[in-house]
């Protein structure tokens, strides 16, 4: 995931996403939760850092990995979809997620869905495959700092050590009871979370963390 | 938890996956061909072997890949996998992929019993309030006291002690009565193997049923002894429990001689080690017989040093699972007391996934079954050591030790030097027994055949018991040995990657093993010196018969007794099982840990055998009582279960909406107005639907985006009607069965493109509905070009219904042509809705005029409000149950259980019977049993009383009066609403040949009545269809 995206600071202020119409202020889906991250990373004295990173674009792509779209899928993204299963690959502002042998999340900043999804669509052509907008599907939560690993450890059942899982990896795996996409970043991780499921996840998160917080 | 071998996410927990049955049965060329006995025996009849069986399994939680596997049923084991590495520069999860070959014999000495001699404590004591306590030694903090309540009495202790050595320290060695015989027993032991000092702690957490052993004191600590049953609270635990899921290379369970030695040789080799242990400090038994500390606390700053050792105190492993997986238990905050801080978590579960184990978990000493062997007073001999050596305290004045063995001369040794009367050594090697004992409350005496010994303590020993729990648990085997005369683990019986040290020298070697498989390096640490002393080999005795009719207890804690098991074998028992069950020996919270090789060795003397032919019981977790709130963990209120809710869950919450569990959707149910009850408020909202214009959140429904070119193929082969016939801008309303015919969910499909449909399925089951189309996709149709993406939470959908629903839309969406010959029923246009951008469906499940609104959820509250500011009222799921209900739509789920068809439900239009070949089910139509004229139909129900409510579920009978049992039951009622549009209550009912019945009365049984019913067809509103179109 593009570590411009992910910075809190680099999201804009009003940002236009969803359709081009819109006069309203989008919701995402933890946006209630705001406040409540921005506590507890301001009480965990730099031990933790919570956050939703909102309105990322995601694409889901499936196609077939051994066969030419895959590779024009790679040339048009200038980024290769990774056919190690559960690594991730990131060039630029775009990361590429492998979630199983024919199926990558392909992941961009804001807005740039509809862009994303044209530009997979003409790689692909006339080769059989699905090019799905999932961008509102799942929210991504930033889940960073030192004590990262121990709070996600409540509920993932992975080994999240980094000689098993750091920058380069993720996984489909359950944290908690809510079925996510864990991707390893240098200083921590971000959790892709259905947005049903969202908001029990943030409560789960910030129950996990008053430990630390 | 099992670990699955996912072929492309590598091992995973069990939880993670699906299992699909027996592998390799495939879908038959032509069902139509089959008999009706042939397609039965595919569908039902399933191989059940022991041992290797093929079997299918789907990584759900994850990359949804269906695989085949070998799995021996009777191990767990995957014996064949598919390959799997782990991504260039990771490591892979999960435990080492053999059992260690070790050359070591593996036997298990008894624990160091030799004198040590760091320290000699001065036999003086404490003379204020602590009068058995020595004023030197052990490892308490004697410059800060504690004070605590024990049966309504004040006592003081110290830093470092449990419960049961402050009350020694008090000259308290009573704690409670028996349960069954209500004897007065005393502290029997230092350590979680106590079967008679259990207490109930009162503040500040109630918690019943604790040895007093294993209580670490704390100030303010206030508990009664227990006649052997505790109290639960009734007031709510305040406490915090969490637990974690911890990862290891090594764990190695104790932290005594042997597994500081296995530790030391692993802490520097860069394996993650994890070392836990059950004590607050580390030196298992050395605390106790007080030697060597030296070494153990130089070994303790190695594993201090080394960053990739985890040191678990207060830490017990009481399971110990399929693939190394075992669970502890970590007490955090507990010896604090009061003091606890509320925001860290008072205990915590680690479920640990160690890729090598080694156990070194020590002994637990036993005793000897003879005469009155109950008082209080008479302990195990290695406890009364531990009580010297490691709490400075003296459990009696005047002692008499009774042995089988060498290890209780160094406890007389240790005791005498710290200022207790040796009365006499009887050892039974010298032909000496204890045969009988008096006192009370306390001991007086110890009968020595004619002797008679005056004594306030008896140390008695009958040999150790190694600690094989967690083995046998593991799947390891015991074997009896006939030197220690008990069970030991057998070395290479485990299947998992463990192993067993009972000496420092075995934990270097198991420590070796385990480091060398995982590829790293250890080192050989500097061990403790082997003292040459020579041992006498200890007897193998169980049971010393007395005179008269005293009683020799096997069991304490559930006071079985030698004549208890006398019973058993005399009326023909065999087995150390069935003996257990008669006589419940080894059954209370202690679980046998002193008496389980005990009731072995009398049962085996009472029916003439060698114990080593009887064996023991078996070992299951948990090791040691787990109370069920640590277990439970966060796990609790909000956190039990997610709570799924959509984009627009704020409003309904801020309006006042009552809410509906759906699955595990938050669904507004109703949203009363001030002064409204339920039925008021729905028949309000129907009203609105029926009669003007409402909307509701449908963003719950399934859907699953299907896209490639054989699309259509896939979905005519799934669902029971075609849908490679609908047109690109229009929708279907389609049924999947399972392959029995049975209905098992429903929904609209929606034609985007050519090879672009998009698939809803029912509130609670779209995930189930992906996984079934990825099972056909992958196990059976592998060559269509078709893939499958979930877009539930991608659109979120407002349902707007009503006569007035098509002027509402035409407001909101100016560029929409609405009028009905632009935008037909079951069409879909893409277009512009209170100016965000939206897919609206004409689908009606009301049978009104009515439209469903996609956007993207971001955009779904901005949407409501504008639908909201246009007058529309809202409507919840109660609602939307009676207008659908009143038009005889049936709630998959609800008015069908899974052994209804759709010609059950009268419809048999959306089967298709001649355009496809096959499809999903279509082979179960053509069986007898599914087209019996007496299957159950879905019809309606109108009680003679408008005013009547039928519950759902209520049962349905022929005839007016209740003839005698058994009363043919004709079927049961489904839904039942009361309806504002037919002004009167009605129901849908599944009824015996319902079709055949319309007209006919039928009787329902409410409470004490028979509510007289007339069947109707299922439609009771607007039949002939007219409202739909507006």
């Amino acid at each position: 995931m593009a570590e411009t995206a992910m910075a809190e600071t680099a999201m804009p202020e009003t940002a236009m996403v969803g359709s081009t119409t819109t006069t309203h202020r989008p919701q995402s889906p933890l946006s209630g939760a705001a406040a409540r991250f921005a506590a507890a990373t301001r009480t965990s004295g730099g031990a933790l850092r919570l956050a939703e990173v909102p309105f990322l674009a995601q694409i889901n792509v499936r196609l077939d990995p051994k066969g030419p779209a895959a590779e024009a899928v790679g040339l048009a993204l200038g980024l290769q979809l990774p056919p190690e299963p559960d690594t991730a690959v990131q060039a630029g502002e775009l990361t590429a997620l492998s979630l199983g042998p024919d199926e990558w999340l392909v992941v961009g900043p804001p807005s740039t869905q509809a862009d994303l999804e044209a530009r997979i669509r003409t790689a692909v052509g006339e080769e059989p495959a699905a090019v799905t907008d999932v961008s509102a599907q799942r929210t991504t939560v930033l889940v960073a700092g030192p004590r990262a690993r121990d709070l996600l450890a409540h509920g993932c059942s992975l080994d999240l050590h980094p000689r098993a899982f750091g920058p380069g990896r993720c996984a489909q795996t359950t944290l908690a009871r809510a079925q996510v996409v864990l991707i390893g970043r240098e200083r921590g991780f971000c959790v892709l979370v259905r947005s049903s499921f969202a908001g029990y996840l943030a409560d789960w998160l910030l129950d996990a963390a008053s430990e630390y917080v | 938890m099992l670990l699955i071998p996912c072929p492309w996410c590598g091992p995973r927990d069990e939880s993670e996956f699906h299992y699909g049955g027996q592998a390799h049965i495939a879908y038959p060329e032509d069902p139509s061909a089959l008999t009706d006995d042939e397609w039965a025996h595919y569908l039902f009849f399933r191989d059940n072997p022991k041992g290797p069986f093929a079997e299918r399994w789907s990584h759900a939680a994850g990359c949804r890949r269906w695989f085949n596997a070998v799995r021996d049923t009777s191990t767990n084991e995957f014996v064949e996998a598919p390959p799997y590495s782990a991504p260039p520069g990771f490591e892979e999860q999960g435990p080492g992929a053999k059992p260690p070959v070790s050359g070591r014999g593996g036997v298990v000495g008894v624990p160091p019993a030799k004198r040590g001699g760091e320290s000699t404590p001065a036999p003086a004591t404490d003379g204020r309030t602590q009068p058995f306590r020595l004023t030197t030694g052990g490892r308490v903090n004697r410059a800060e006291r504690l004070t605590f309540t024990f049966d309504g009495t004040q006592y003081e202790g110290h830093p470092g002690d449990t419960l049961a050595s402050a009350l020694l320290a008090n000259g308290i060695i009573r704690t409670g009565t028996s349960i069954k015989l209500g004897r007065p027993r005393g502290i029997f032991s230092a350590g979680v193997e106590e079967p008679n000092a259990v207490i109930q702690i009162e503040e500040p957490f109630p918690e019943p049923m604790l040895p007093a052993t294993a209580v670490e004191l704390y100030d303010g600590l206030v508990a009664t002894g227990l006649p052997g049953q505790g109290r639960l609270a009734t007031t709510p635990d305040p406490a915090r429990y969490d637990a974690v899921h911890t990862h290891c290379d090594l764990l190695i369970v104790g932290a005594g001689p042997a597994g500081l030695a296995a530790a030391a040789s692993a802490a520097r080799s860069g394996a993650r080690v994890i070392l836990a242990d059950d004590q607050p400090e580390l030196g298992g038994s050395l605390l106790g017989t007080a030697q060597h500390l030296t070494w153990a606390s130089e070994v303790e700053a190695l594993l201090t040093s080394a960053p990739e050792v985890r040191i678990l105190r207060r830490t017990t492993v009481f399971g110990y699972y399929d693939d190394n997986h075992l669970l502890a238990v970590e007490r955090r905050t507990n010896h604090l007391g009061a003091h606890a801080p509320a925001h860290v978590s008072r205990e915590r579960v680690h479920r640990i996934r160690a890729r090598r184990v080694i156990l070194a978990t020590g002994a637990h000493e036993r005793s000897l079954a003879f005469p009155d062997n109950d008082r209080p007073g008479i302990m195990l001999a290695g406890s009364a050591r531990t009580y010297v050596n490691k709490y400075g305290v003296v459990p009696g004045r005047k002692a008499v030790v009774f042995t089988t063995n060498d290890s209780a001369h160094a406890v007389a040794r240790d005791l005498a030097a710290a200022g207790v009367e040796i009365a006499a050594m009887v050892d039974t090697r010298q032909g000496e027994y204890v045969t009988g004992t008096e006192g009370e409350d306390r001991l007086t005496a110890v009968l020595v055949g004619d002797r008679r010994i005056e004594a306030d303590l008896l140390l008695v020993s009958g040999g150790w018991n190694p600690v094989g729990h967690l083995y046998s648990q593991a799947g390891g085997k015991l074997r009896y040995d006939d030197a220690l005369g008990t069970f030991v683990p057998a070395p290479g019986t485990c299947r998992q990657a463990v192993e067993v040290a009972a000496s420092p020298a075995e934990g270097t070697a198991a420590a070796a093993c385990a480091l060398e498989a995982e590829g790293y390096a250890p080192e050989q640490p500097e061990l403790p010196p082997v003292d040459a002393e020579s041992e006498t080999a200890p007897e193998t005795v169980f049971v010393v018969f007395g005179t008269g009719g005293a009683t020799s207890f096997v069991d304490l804690q559930r006071d079985v007794t030698v004549a208890d098991l006398t019973r058993a074998t005399g009326a023909g028992m065999r087995s150390v099982e069935h003996t257990k069950r008669y006589t419940t020996a080894g059954t209370a919270n202690d679980q046998g840990k002193t008496s389980g090789v005990l009731a072995s060795g009398t049962v085996a003397h009472l029916l003439g055998v060698d114990v080593s032919a009887l064996g023991t019981t078996t070992f299951r977790p948990p090791y040691t009582p787990v109370s069920f709130a640590t277990l439970a963990g966060r796990d609790r209120g909000a956190l039990h279960d997610p709570i799924r809710t959509t984009a627009i869950h704020p409003w309904h919450v801020a309006h006042g909406a009552l809410f509906e569990n759906v699955g595990q959707w938050k669904r507004p149910w109703y949203y009363p107005q001030p002064g409204e009850d339920m039925e008021t408020a729905v028949l309000r909202e129907c009203t609105a639907a029926r009669e003007g214009v409402a909307f509701m959140d449908a963003s719950t429904l399934g859907k699953i985006d299907v896209q490639g070119p054989d699309a259509g193929v896939f979905l005519d082969r799934l669902y029971t009607n075609m849908m490679s016939t609908l047109k690109v801008g229009m929708i279907r309303y389609g049924v999947m069965a399972r392959l029995d015919g049975m209905i098992f969910d429903d929904g609209t499909v929606i034609r985007l493109a050519d090879d672009r449909f998009i698939v809803t399925t029912t509130t609670g089951n779209a995930a189930t509905v992906l996984d079934w189309m990825e099972e056909w996709l992958q196990t059976e149709w592998p060559d269509l070009r078709v893939r499958f993406t979930s877009v539930t939470e991608q659109w979120a959908t407002i349902a707007l219904v009503g006569p007035r629903s098509r002027e509402v839309l035409r407001d909101l969406a100016p560029d929409l042509a609405v009028d009905n010959a632009d935008f037909p029923f079951m069409a879909w246009r893409d277009t512009t809705v209170a100016g965000i951008a939206a897919r609206v469906c004409r689908i009606s499940f009301s049978g009104e005029l009515a439209y469903e609104i996609n956007v993207s959820p971001w955009d779904a509250l901005a949407l409501w409000e504008s639908v909201y500011a246009a007058g529309v009222t809202p409507y919840g799921t109660e609602t939307m149950h009676v207008l659908r209900a009143e038009k005889g739509y049936p709630i998959i789920g609800q008015d069908t259980d899974g052994t209804v068809t759709p010609q059950d439900l009268g419809m048999s239009w959306v089967v298709s019977k001649k355009k496809k070949k096959d499809f999903v089910g279509k082979r179960s139509y053509a069986r007898a049993d599914a087209v019996r004229p007496d299957r159950k139909h879905l019809v309606g129900l109108l009680p003679e009383d408008p005013a009547d409510f039928l519950p759902e579920g209520t049962h349905l009978v022929a005839t007016g009066t209740l003839p005698e049992p058994p009363v043919p039951m004709l079927g049961h009622v489904t839904s039942s609403y009361c309806s504002a549009a037919l002004g009167r209550t009605f129901a849908l009912a599944l009824v015996k040949g319902g079709r055949d019945r319309i007209g006919e009365r039928l009787y329902a049984p409410v409470g004490d009545r028979l509510v007289p019913v007339t069947v109707a067809g299922p439609v009771l509103y607007d039949p002939e269809g007219a409202r739909r179109d507006g």
